[in-house]
């Protein structure tokens, strides 16, 4: 296993660093213009001016070559400095945004924590909601239950979040006053009335959000569930004289979990890639929205640096979830 | 009965001023505002997006700016320098601002002309890409010489030499705080740029990039009384949609900025009743421009160049039909509603610059068609006029915009009636407006008949925007396309009047020779097409008081005056 799993992250080094090239050189052939967002009135001698500030003056391969030393080398010499107080980056160049002028890492590690409450509870409720959902529907195939299931996900997987998010808006912001519509990023929780103000604001972008993946895993437990429920193992727990509930819960479930498992497993790097409209329809300051006023600005380090975050996490979730494949089931084996 | 009016009035008058005397600095609590793109940065040198300029005008100001009508006003300097009150030369080649006594800035150290040098220091550096370096274009040097007075030389003659320190665009900031970010440090300096220390009513106590700023009530601010509220929030990001919608209907915010939305959209918010939206003019106007240079890709490297005159477009009735067969007035029911009017002009304002030139305003279907049976382009069987074999067919373009779209569906639609066949066609902002010289769709190279956008000048004074359709100015290979002349117009006359524009002071003469240069390039060459004034629309909530929309500056200029309405 601890071979498998060296090889693998060996492997992964030359396939991150073609997937950085890939999205340096699509980001850079697109077209568009940091300075296009700039009002008419700014003469082009000032644009050219503030291009040739912001690096763009060099050739492309340079500011790939640079943007890798930025990135591997000068951010974790930063951040190791932060963490120890020693001065060994210096004044290293780190990776800067052109919109705000202030290093890149800041900014994420600024946006992360929203990120990962709104979007992690959603998807954490989504697993609650979407597991015992497909356990019932599989177990009573074609019941109203079932019906009424598969009818509940096929909204919830339809219909866009941008819909969803800007209804619930309407009815329990504007007609009913419940929710607010802005998310406070302000809000720090110190007492039992913030904790319920953040209560209260997370409700709908988590809601919207769980509504969609629980739709995905629901539909995935129902079909694993479903295929296990007809295996002779089953016949023959039930022959033993087994309960219905250990047969259901602790047999077929457990087997039914390894496919739901690694499902689950690599929907997590979406978690930190955020929730892109979700975030921007509630204005939740996350890693999403980051993304998408970055992309809407042509931010080039911003967005490259993201993406490639968001890379080096689906890669590394993959392993995690090939290798949880062999923890669970034991007939597979990796050396 | 009389008696007991006027009585009532004192009474009421004398109410007026005992809330007047009352107001405290932070007696009013917490104020909202909402913008719905967010802030990347609170240092207009090194951003020009408006989002930026407007946050960062509550902290640092300038020595003076422009109010709702377009007037000068002193902030941080005693009054406005004039040839008359001896602030500027008499040869027009130095200003003499002086700052007013004891001002402070929000760390309690005095303001003196050493920040104001330093301000131009830091925008003139070579190497730091100032954002704002036209507005310090023709300086030649900027001295102290006291410690309240600055002089400013020009390299020659500047009959308006309003630009450098004046306007949200360019105010003041602390030579102590940014004294090490000059030149290629200045991105380097991340505090001093997400927290400038200024002289405006607030000051900032956070900032995160892209979302919000705190701000609360500068201590050291001029007037003792102000501003109103103690602490102040300002949120960015979303769509306008969400902002008018947590103002007007739901009440979440005090202020939201710029609400460019369909006007039954607005009007629907609005009767929630929570807020009122407020509207005002400025020097925006969308407008249709026309290539008097040949666009066809045969020409080769020579297309669209002056080589090349426009075979259908260079004759003026051509151009004069098109602009008859508008109707202005129902683009801006479309397209603006209240944050619209129609207008004929270029320069619609300030007053002194706007030609009363109003004969576009009605549409004209049938004029234009006689216009065009004039000119010898005569209706062939499928409704489109030919001339000499050649067909009236316009390619016409813009940017990817619900307006804009439904301004071209109007408008071939009426140019269809008169017999124009128009082809359409819509660009990506960011490449229409992006400048790249190796793409063949940007606004500049105009590889189309017609095109629509709008533009503006900064301030109020329009001298520089007049003078971008000089024959010089024309985008062409030899300038790598860029140039603000997109339509390529030469006229010996116009570039004469522009000079006489730039040695002209005095005011009067100056608007006089303004509105003759819009009048050369509308109502008498119809080069250019003004459709739309658009103006602004904001949005307050009603308990939101002192708020004056202005086009011409920061929308915030007047933040120090809001209050709550009790």
């Amino acid at each position: 296993m601890l071979n498998y799993v060296i090889r693998r992250l060996l492997l992964a080094v030359p396939t991150l660093l073609f997937i950085s090239l890939a999205i340096f050189l699509l980001l850079d052939l697109a077209p568009g213009d940091p300075m296009a967002q700039m009002p008419l009135t700014v003469p082009p001698e000032v644009k050219e001016k503030i291009r040739i500030a912001l690096g763009l003056g060099e050739p492309m391969y340079v500011r790939y070559l640079l943007w890798l030393k930025q990135f591997f080398i000068n951010e974790p010499l930063h951040i190791i400095a932060n963490m120890t107080g020693w001065d060994i980056a210096g004044g290293a160049q780190r990776v800067i945004s052109w919109q705000t002028r202030s290093p890149v890492a800041d900014i994420i590690a600024q946006r992360l924590p929203q990120t990962l409450t709104v979007v992690g509870i959603s998807y954490l409720v989504a697993i609650l909601i979407a597991v015992p959902i497909g356990v019932i529907s599989a177990y009573r195939q074609y019941s109203v239950f079932d019906q009424i299931g598969t009818f509940v996900s096929m909204i919830g997987f339809s219909v866009p979040t941008f819909f969803t998010g800007v209804l619930l808006i309407v009815i329990f912001s504007v007609q009913l006053g419940w929710f607010p519509s802005i998310y406070d990023t302000q809000l720090r929780v110190t007492s039992w009335d913030t904790f319920w103000m953040q209560v209260r604001q997370m409700v709908m972008p988590v809601t919207v959000l769980a509504l969609f993946n629980a739709a995905q895993i629901s539909r995935f437990m129902r079909s694993s569930m479903l295929d296990n429920l007809n295996q002779d193992y089953v016949r023959t727990a039930r022959a033993k004289g087994l309960t219905e509930k250990v047969v259901v819960l602790v047999h077929v479930l457990r087997n039914s979990l390894i496919p739901v498992v690694t499902v689950v497993a690599l929907g997590i790097p979406t978690i930190f890639g955020g929730a892109i409209i979700t975030e921007q329809v509630f204005k939740v300051n996350g890693l999403g929205q980051l993304l998408i006023t970055a992309i809407f600005a042509n931010d080039i380090p911003m967005v490259q640096t993201l993406t490639f975050i968001f890379a080096v996490l689906i890669v590394f979730f993959n392993l995690i979830a090939d290798v949880l494949y062999g923890v669970l089931d034991p007939r597979i084996r990796y050396d | 009965m009389k008696a007991f009016r006027s009585l009532l009035m004192g009474a009421a008058a004398a109410g007026l001023f005992a809330t007047a005397a009352y107001a405290d600095r932070g007696s009013d609590g917490h104020v909202n505002i909402i913008y719905w793109q967010a802030p990347s940065i609170l240092n207009p040198y090194l951003s020009s997006g408006t989002k930026d300029i407007e946050s960062s005008s509550l902290v640092i100001e300038p020595l003076g700016r422009f109010d709702q009508d377009g007037n000068l006003v002193p902030y941080l300097a005693a009054e406005i320098p004039t040839v008359d009150n001896g602030g500027v030369a008499a040869d027009l080649t130095s200003i003499t601002w002086k700052l007013k006594p004891d001002l402070k800035w929000s760390d309690g150290t005095a303001v003196t002309s050493a920040d104001v040098v330093f301000t131009a220091e830091y925008c003139m550096h070579p190497e730091g890409g100032c954002a704002q370096a036209a507005k310090f274009e023709g300086v030649k040097s900027v001295e102290a010489v006291d410690d309240l007075t600055i002089k400013v030389t020009f390299t020659e003659p500047k009959p308006y030499p309003y630009q450098a320190f004046m306007g949200g665009q360019s105010p003041i900031i602390q030579k102590a705080q940014f004294q090490d970010c000059l030149g290629t440090k200045a991105p380097e300096c991340t505090t001093a740029n997400f927290g400038p220390i200024g002289t405006g009513p607030f000051r900032v106590t956070e900032f995160r990039p892209n979302d919000v700023i705190s701000m609360e009530a500068n201590p050291n601010y001029r007037d003792a009384s102000k501003p109103a509220f103690a602490t102040l929030t300002f949120k960015g990001g979303g769509d306008a949609a969400a902002a008018g919608r947590a103002v007007l209907e739901t009440g979440e915010f005090d202020y939201a900025w710029n609400l460019q939305l369909a006007p039954d959209v607005i009007a629907k918010m609005a009767a929630a009743g929570k807020g009122k939206t407020v509207a005002a003019f400025g020097s925006l106007v969308e407008r249709i421009e026309v290539n008097m240079t040949d666009p066809d890709p045969a020409l080769g490297d020579r297309r669209a160049t002056a080589d090349h005159p426009h075979p259908i477009l260079s004759d003026l009735k051509v151009r004069k039909a098109l602009s008859m067969a508008i109707d202005r007035s129902l683009l801006v029911e479309v397209g603006y509603g209240q944050a619209g009017r129609p207008t004929c002009n270029l320069v619609p304002a300030p007053a002194l610059y706007a030609s009363p030139n109003t004969d576009c305003m009605t549409q004209d279907i049938e004029g234009a068609k006689k216009l065009l049976d004039e000119a010898g382009w005569t209706v062939g069987g499928d409704g489109v006029r030919t001339k000499d074999g050649k067909r009236l067919k316009l390619l016409y373009q813009t940017s990817v915009n619900a307006v804009r779209q439904d301004f071209q569906a109007l408008i071939k639609q009426w140019w269809t009636e008169i017999g124009v066949d128009t082809e359409l066609k819509t660009v990506d902002a960011s490449v229409y407006f992006g400048g790249d010289p190796g793409s063949p769709d940007t606004f500049q190279k105009f590889y189309a008949d017609v095109e629509m956008y709008a533009n503006n000048f900064d301030g109020t004074d329009p001298e520089a925007y007049l003078a971008q359709h000089t024959c010089e100015k024309a985008p062409r290979p030899e300038t790598q396309w860029q140039g603000e002349n997109v339509n390529r117009y030469c006229d010996k006359a116009y570039d004469e009047l522009v000079a006489e524009l730039g040695r002209t002071a005095d005011l009067e003469k100056r608007g006089q020779i303004g509105i003759k240069l819009n009048e050369m390039l509308t109502k008498e060459s119809y080069v250019v097409i003004p459709l739309v004034d658009r103006g602004r629309v904001s949005a307050h909530s009603n308990s939101l008081g002192g708020v004056v929309l202005n086009t011409w500056d920061s929308e915030l200029w007047n933040a120090a005056d809001w209050h709550r309405v009790k």
